[in-house]
Order: C-alpha cells, then sequence, then structure tokens
C-alpha cells in the first residue's frame, strides 16, 4: 500500500517519515516480525493516528522512531525513518539522544511512572532544559514557570515545587507535556496519553493537545486504541493489525466509509452512546441485592504513634437494590468508590450499613459463614489475566469455587468443568491448558465460567470489559446478556465507559466522592441528566465520529481538588436524593 | 496457543526426566549423585584411615606431602591422607548443607508465608521476632546454642538452621506480602476458599521460585558457618573431618601447603553450584508459563 496516495496535504514536506518499517523481536521460536512494512508521513501542524488492537504494533511503532527499542530483543530489520534530513535508523546513540527532546518528544500513558517521584516538578522541568541547551542555568526556573502556563496547569508557581505524587493524574500529564514541549520539538508522539485518565481529565487534555499544536504547529503521531479519541483527534489514521498497516485514510472517510473489512469491523464494534437499543422489558421481580446505608471508611494512620489521623469516606451513606434479572450500572470516576460497593458486597473490605444478598443479611459474619452467601453473588474481577491463577490450569480453576463449597467432588468435577466452559463459548479440550495460553477475551470467559460455576443469583461485574479490545469486549458483553436471558442473572456492572454502560444497562446509578448523585432508568439518566455531574460526565465522552464535534464540557474548575479523605470525627456533607419523577433520584444540587 | 493436539501429553512427562534433558541441570545431578553416593560408601571408598596420623604422610623436615604418589590428594599437616578424610568430610558437609538448610528453609519460609498472609498481630510479631534475630550476631547465637547443647552433627545442624532462617523469611514476607494484594487471591476470598487453601494452593507454587533460589544459595553459606564452627571449637569435633573444618584447620599453611584449602573449597563451590544448577532448571520446570522453553 503507498503512502504517498494518501498524504492528504498534497506538496508539503513531511516533518518524519517512515518507509517499509520492519521490526523484529526475537523469541525463543525463532525471529517474529512485530511490524511489517510499514509506511507513513507527518507533516507539520497535521496529527496522524496510529489506530488499532493490543499488539498490532502500534507502540512498537513509537519505540522505533524514539529509538527506544528494547535491546537486543528487537531491532529494525529494514526500512527508513526520516526525521526531516536526519535518517534515524542509523543514527548512534549519543546523536539519538540530540534528537530526543530536543525535536521528536513523547507522552507515555500512565503520567505517575514517567515523572520521577523523588525529584520537584521545577527539578525535572529544568532538568530537560538544561540537558537540551535551551537557556542558561539562571534562566530554567522562570523558563519552567512559563511552560506550566503554557499548559494551562492551575496555581503554576505552586506546582512547581511540589512532587508528582501531590499532583492529581490529569495534572501530571499536564507536567508531562510540559517536559515534551519544553524544546519545542518537530514531533510530538503521544502514546495512549489519556488512557489512564478519568473522560473529563480525558477531555480536558485533549482539549490541551490540540490548542498546543495550533499554537507551536506541532505534528502529532497520537497512538490510541479509542476511536472515540481517534475521530476526535486525528486528521488521518493508520489501522493497525498485527503489525501490518489495515487502511491509511482521512479520518472522515475512514470513519464515514471503511476500505476494508477489519476497519469496518473495528469500527462496528466501538460502543457508540445514544444509540443502543432499547433493553427489554421485564415484569417486576423480588429484589436479590438490597443495600441500606452502606458506608466504606479505610484508616490513615500516620504520626509518631501510627495513630489514625484521617479517613478516607471511600462510601458513603448508599442505598440501592437490584431485582433478579436486571443489570444495575454504577458509573462514576476513578476513586468515587464504585468498586469498593462491589468488594463489599463480596466481603472483602469492612463496611457499615445494611447488605442482604438474597434476603439473607451479610454483616457481621465471619468468613467462614461468609461462605453461604458467597454461593449467590460472585465476582469478575477487571484483568483477566491477574485474577488467573497462572500456575494451575484453567480446568482446577474454573471448578475450585465447587471443590471449596463441597458441592461437588471426584469424577463429577471434569463433567462440570466442561459445561462450564461450553456455556461461555470455550471448547472443554482447553481445559488443561495454563491462563498463559489463552487469549484476554478467552481468560474473561474462563473468570466468568469461574463465577458461574456456584450457580450465583447475582453477579459483581467491576470493570470487566475495561481491559478489552473494543471488538473482544462486544462478544464479551453479548455472552453476559445471553447469561442474564437465561439464568435470570442480576448485575452490579460497574464501568467508567458510558457507552459500555448504556448498553448493557437497566438502571444506572452515578457515584461522586463515594456518594450517589444520580440514580434511575438508564434513558432517564443517560438520555435525561438531572445533576451536573452527571452532565459533565457524558458531555466528557468522546464521540466515534469526525463530522460531529463534542460540546464543550461544562466547567470543572476545582472539581479535580475534591478529595473523599477527611480528619477524624469530620465527614463529607451528606447528599440527599430527591426524587425527579417514579424511580429518578437525584442529589440535590448544592 | 497452538497445538491443541499435544497439550495433554507434554504434562505427564517426569520431572527428573525433563531435568536431565537439559545439559546444566544433568550435570548438577551427577555431582549431587556423585557426592551422595561417596556420603554413602565411604568406608569402602577411603584409600586410607582418615584418622591416622602416619610418619609416612610428612616429609622429613615435617611439612605435610603435596598430591600424587601413595597419597593421591595430598596429606594434612598431621600426616592424615586428604582425600579419605575428604571423602568422609562429603558425610558432614552434605548433612549440614541439605539438613541445615533444609530446615531454614521450610521455617523461613513457613515464618515469611504466614506473617505475609495474615496482616495485623500474626504478622506483627513474626516479623519482630523475625528482626530480632536478624539483629542479634549470627555467630554469638550459634555459639551460645552449640554451648548449651553437646556439640554433634544433628545438634549443629540445627544451631545453623537458627541464624540462617531469618533472610528467607524476610524475603518471602514481603514477596507474600504483594502477591496477597493480587488479584487472583482476592478471587479466592471472593470465591470463600479458606486460609489454608490460598496459602498451599494459590501462593506457595509463586513463591516456588524465590525458595529454590534463595535455598540454593544457602547450602554454601551453611557449609561455610559450619567450618567457622568447627573452626571455633563449637561445630563438628575434630578428628572427625569436614570440608569446612579441613580448611580452617589447614588455612595458617595455604602459601606453603595450597592443596588443603582449595581443594575441599573446590568440592563446596562445586556442591553449591550442582544445587544451584538443578534449583534454577527445577524452577523453570514448575513454571508452566515457561513450558517448552530452554
Amino acid at each position: 500500500m503507498s503512502a504517498k496516495d494518501d498524504t492528504g496535504r498534497g506538496g508539503r514536506r513531511p516533518v518524519l517519515s517512515v518507509r517499509d518499517l520492519t521490526v523484529q523481536v526475537a523469541t525463543e521460536a525463532g525471529a517474529k516480525t512485530v511490524l511489517d512494512g510499514l509506511s507513513f508521513d507527518l507533516v507539520a501542524g497535521e496529527t496522524l493516528a496510529l489506530a488499532g488492537e493490543s499488539g498490532s504494533g502500534k507502540s512498537m511503532t513509537a519505540l522505533a522512531i524514539m529509538g527506544l527499542l528494547p535491546k537486543p530483543m528487537a531491532r529494525i530489520t529494514s526500512g527508513a525513518i526520516r526525521l526531516g534530513e536526519t535518517e534515524l535508523t542509523t543514527l548512534d546513540e549519543a546523536n539519538y539522544r540530540r534528537i530526543r527532546s530536543a525535536r521528536i518528544a513523547m507522552i507515555f500513558q500512565e503520567p505517575m511512572t514517567s515523572l520521577n517521584p523523588l525529584m520537584r516538578v521545577e527539578t525535572q522541568l529544568c532538568e530537560v532544559l538544561l540537558e537540551h541547551g535551551i537557556c542558561a542555568r539562571g534562566e530554567a526556573p522562570a523558563r519552567a514557570l512559563r511552560l506550566l502556563q503554557d499548559v494551562r496547569l492551575t496555581e503554576p508557581e505552586r506546582r512547581l515545587k511540589q512532587y508528582p505524587h501531590e499532583l492529581s493524574g490529569g495534572m501530571r500529564q499536564r507536567v508531562m507535556i510540559a517536559m515534551a514541549l519544553a524544546c519545542e520539538p518537530e514531533v510530538l508522539i503521544a502514546d495512549e496519553p489519556t488512557t489512564a485518565l478519568d473522560v473529563t481529565v480525558q477531555a480536558e487534555i485533549l482539549d490541551l493537545v490540540r490548542t498546543l499544536q495550533r499554537e507551536h504547529g506541532t505534528a502529532v503521531l497520537m497512538i490510541t486504541h479509542d476511536m472515540g479519541v481517534v475521530a476526535e483527534m486525528a486528521d488521518r489514521v493508520v489501522v493497525l493489525r498485527a503489525g501490518r498497516e489495515e487502511e491509511q485514510a482521512p479520518v472522515r472517510d475512514l470513519f464515514a466509509a471503511p476500505r476494508t473489512d477489519y476497519a469496518r469491523a473495528l469500527l462496528a464494534a466501538v460502543p457508540r452512546l445514544g444509540t443502543a437499543s432499547a433493553r427489554p422489558e421485564r415484569a417486576e421481580a423480588r429484589k436479590v441485592v438490597e443495600v441500606d446505608d452502606l458506608s466504606v471508611r479505610f484508616d490513615l494512620a500516620g504520626g509518631l504513634l501510627n495513630r489514625t489521623v484521617a479517613r478516607v469516606h471511600a462510601v458513603e451513606n448508599v442505598s440501592f437494590h437490584i431485582h433478579a434479572g436486571e443489570t444495575l450500572a454504577l458509573v462514576g470516576e476513578s476513586g468515587c468508590g464504585k468498586s469498593t460497593i462491589g468488594k463489599a458486597l463480596m466481603g472483602l473490605v469492612p463496611w457499615q450499613g445494611s447488605i442482604r444478598v438474597d434476603g439473607v443479611q451479610t454483616g457481621g459474619r465471619s468468613r467462614a459463614a461468609m461462605r453461604p452467601v458467597l454461593r449467590d453473588i460472585q465476582m469478575v474481577f477487571q484483568d483477566p489475566g491477574a485474577s488467573l491463577d497462572a500456575r494451575m490450569p484453567v480446568g482446577a480453576q474454573v471448578t475450585e469455587p465447587m471443590r471449596v463449597h463441597g458441592l461437588v467432588a471426584g469424577s463429577e468435577l471434569g463433567d462440570r468443568a466442561e459445561w462450564l466452559f461450553r456455556r461461555v463459548g470455550l471448547s472443554p479440550d482447553m481445559l488443561r491448558r495454563y491462563p498463559h495460553e489463552f487469549s484476554g477475551g478467552q481468560r474473561q470467559r474462563i473468570c466468568i465460567a469461574r463465577a458461574l460455576s456456584l450457580g450465583p443469583k447475582v453477579i459483581v461485574a467491576d470493570e470487566s470489559v475495561s481491559a478489552l479490545d473494543v471488538s473482544v469486549q462486544a462478544q464479551v458483553l453479548d455472552l453476559l446478556r445471553e447469561l442474564q436471558e437465561a439464568d435470570g442473572l442480576a448485575y452490579l456492572f460497574i464501568s467508567h465507559d458510558m457507552a459500555v454502560v448504556e448498553g448493557v444497562a437497566d438502571r444506572v446509578m452515578v457515584m461522586r466522592l463515594g456518594q450517589v448523585m444520580e440514580e434511575g432508568p438508564r434513558d432517564a439518566v443517560l438520555r435525561d441528566p438531572r445533576h451536573p455531574y452527571t452532565r459533565r460526565l457524558l458531555a466528557a465522552v468522546p464521540v466515534p465520529d469526525p463530522t460531529r464535534a463534542r460540546p464543550p464540557i461544562p466547567d470543572t474548575a476545582g472539581i479535580e481538588a475534591a478529595s473523599p479523605i477527611f480528619p477524624v470525627g469530620r465527614g463529607p456533607a451528606r447528599v440527599a436524593l430527591e426524587e425527579a419523577r417514579p424511580g429518578h433520584r437525584v442529589a440535590r444540587a448544592t | 496457543m497452538s497445538a491443541t493436539a499435544e497439550a495433554p501429553v507434554r504434562r505427564p512427562q517426569g520431572v527428573l526426566r525433563q531435568l536431565l534433558g537439559r545439559p546444566r541441570a544433568a550435570f548438577g545431578l551427577v555431582v549431587i549423585a556423585v557426592m551422595v553416593t561417596a556420603a554413602l560408601f565411604a568406608p569402602w571408598l577411603m584409600p586410607h584411615d582418615p584418622f591416622a596420623q602416619s610418619f609416612d604422610g610428612l616429609d622429613l623436615m615435617g611439612a605435610p606431602l603435596p598430591p600424587g604418589g601413595a597419597y593421591p590428594l595430598g596429606t594434612d599437616l598431621l600426616g592424615r591422607d586428604l582425600a579419605s578424610r575428604l571423602i568422609l568430610g562429603t558425610r558432614t558437609s552434605l548433612i549440614i548443607g541439605v539438613v541445615a538448610n533444609g530446615i531454614a528453609v521450610v521455617l523461613g519460609a513457613g515464618v515469611g508465608i504466614t506473617a505475609g498472609y495474615f496482616c495485623g498481630w500474626t504478622a506483627a510479631i513474626l516479623m519482630r521476632f523475625t528482626d530480632l534475630m536478624m539483629a542479634f550476631p549470627a555467630l554469638l547465637l550459634a555459639i551460645v546454642l552449640a554451648a548449651i547443647f553437646q556439640p554433634s552433627l544433628m545438634i549443629v545442624a540445627l544451631v545453623i538452621a537458627m541464624v540462617n532462617w531469618v533472610q528467607m523469611s524476610r524475603v518471602i514476607y514481603t514477596e507474600t506480602r504483594s502477591l496477597a494484594e493480587r488479584e487472583f487471591i482476592q478471587v479466592q476470598r471472593a470465591i470463600g476458599s479458606g486460609p489454608l487453601r490460598i496459602l498451599g494452593r494459590h501462593l506457595l507454587p509463586h513463591l516456588l521460585s524465590s525458595i529454590i533460589v534463595f535455598g540454593t544459595l544457602g547450602i554454601s553459606t551453611t557449609v561455610l558457618l559450619e567450618a567457622t564452627l568447627s573452626y571455633l571449637g563449637v561445630g563438628v569435633q575434630p578428628p572427625m573431618p569436614s570440608w569446612g573444618n579441613i580448611i580452617f584447620e589447614n588455612q595458617t599453611y595455604f602459601s606453603t601447603a595450597p592443596w588443603l584449602v582449595f581443594i575441599p573449597g573446590l568440592l563446596i563451590v562445586l556442591l553449591a553450584l550442582a544445587f544451584n544448577l538443578v534449583g534454577d532448571a527445577l524452577r523453570d520446570v514448575l513454571d508452566p508459563t515457561l513450558k517448552g522453553r530452554h
């Protein structure tokens, strides 16, 4: 596929030009090609998105351009990377160092791990400036301050003196961007820059990158798996799959009429807010989960005597219920307490209040006494790779709950394992394999099979599809839906992704800082949100459609700073819920 | 992900056969086998009486004989046959290396895993005790313990185990702490598994590689600690030989009779190396994620 034809901005010389880039990684089984003949051009001022699912080679491309491929396992076997007049593939390390940051800068996914936790923001910024001789030592602090002002960080003077852990995720990413732009690079590579951030913060960071790009004329190479981000940011898109280019097109053309089947399937799998079909009507069923006035607080010890000095009010006076066969979605940004509620239901964290599972009060039980309750409620965790024991065959793991509860023994275990595997759409002859032999989606199916093995009435799905690629995500969601229809399972579906939630939920509960902001039927909450916080969350979701600009998100000043940590004896002001209409409760605006 | 058909046949292959299939591990196994044979059949293998101080064993100046001749590895300061003493010493050193180190590994891993999994009081008490043991000078403790009990081989092994389990328990403790936070252990709690099941079936297999590495590293340390104790008179009692006390008895003559120090030293290195190689391979064989790779 020739890249030249697709260079939308005819005539302008590319800043960065990649030709037939091939990267091989040495494995035990011999050399494996992870990037195969990739070509693209990047023109000043434009944004090119490298989009693809996990394993498509998009991060490998970034590392190859930065000269940071893990040596000696990975190496460029053929192809060329030209930055202006400089050929990068043959450059030695000393010269490469002069180019990194100065001419090509990169921002990474996880801003916390990319900043040095032991150095003040100012020191880290000045280090970059001095390393590349941008300014004299005396000028550096002033210059650093200007950089922070450039990335619109609030109170930049104070931020300079702070350490990374004192900043929120969004602020850290702003600092990272400031560092990346310190030397006015020609090319900025952004590797999943907002994946670890909340949607509202993501929206702000994307806005910032766009503004800075306009001001500085930087060419941006945006690496992302999120088609919403692609639609919002990119001028052109390269769709990657297994190291090969599937399609390269201007963003509007790609979204309007994808030429390849793969791009079409990829776009079709993207959940779009506002497109979900109506949920099936159900007769009013009995309540399988009733939660009243649930509070979870964690003590923070400190001081010389290790006394409790503060408490994290993770969940405050939350009440809700779930009917049999119903999906209640719990949404909110990180730290809002949604996962803590799931753990409290499972008895994994100490809590106060009242939780009834299928009518049985679960409070005040020992671990052993909790066991019968766990037969009715099971949990599927976020990361299927981490929630399976790498050293045990999957068949044994799937039937383990039955052995623990003494329900099934002996040869029947094998039959049950086969049956469970078939139910989640896996072949029973894979039972003897180990988790690493499965793909992410298959692993999550195994986790679901394990949760099903006790025949629960409720499943807590904590971000259960967040770690999966969109196409796999859709399949797992379908499986969950099928199981619900067949067994009348109830789900507590914990997620940060509004578009996914819209597809699965009957009712939605929005949380912020441990308290419920809004709760009601899906259509009421997502299509007619009453609380400003819900509106902001919804407005921040990137729209996977380049022709529709995302509406500006409502003001967020001060919101990021709010924290659920209070000194002992104090607590958050309790939010009162009012009924906006039957079944739709909204927190009274403060 | 491939090879659906061959998946079931890979597993049943015995651990021993898999070890023998790896050259380095096979070498280690052979060395261990030779040493065990030497220890078991020592009385028949020794060319001379290991305790006999013969005049033939010294030259006219009264200095020990170098290797060669009637004494294949030479003689020591008292004119005793070094080869015979080394063969008999294999018993002591193997018992110390395997038994003392084994007790230390089991104790250390047990304490570490328990303290790491059960937070709160159990952990606090166990770890403070471990810290106390660590702060205590190991040698002093060993001397005191050995002085209280009559020094015999088993007592020496026990004493060495008492001072050696601490490092292991520290390492295993930290590792268990971080493993216990992992999601697959959370899942076990959510399923309702009891602590014994979680510790034995889910935590232990993941800790095995650290236990093996530390366990094999400990072998040379224990053999040398025994030598130190012997030197101080509270270890294996002379004239009973052990590799360690042969080194210590003869170290002052290092410049004139270097073989007296080199040869037993070499044997200690070989023993530790053999266990290390086998341990390394064992760790890989037992790790299903590395299956099929060498």
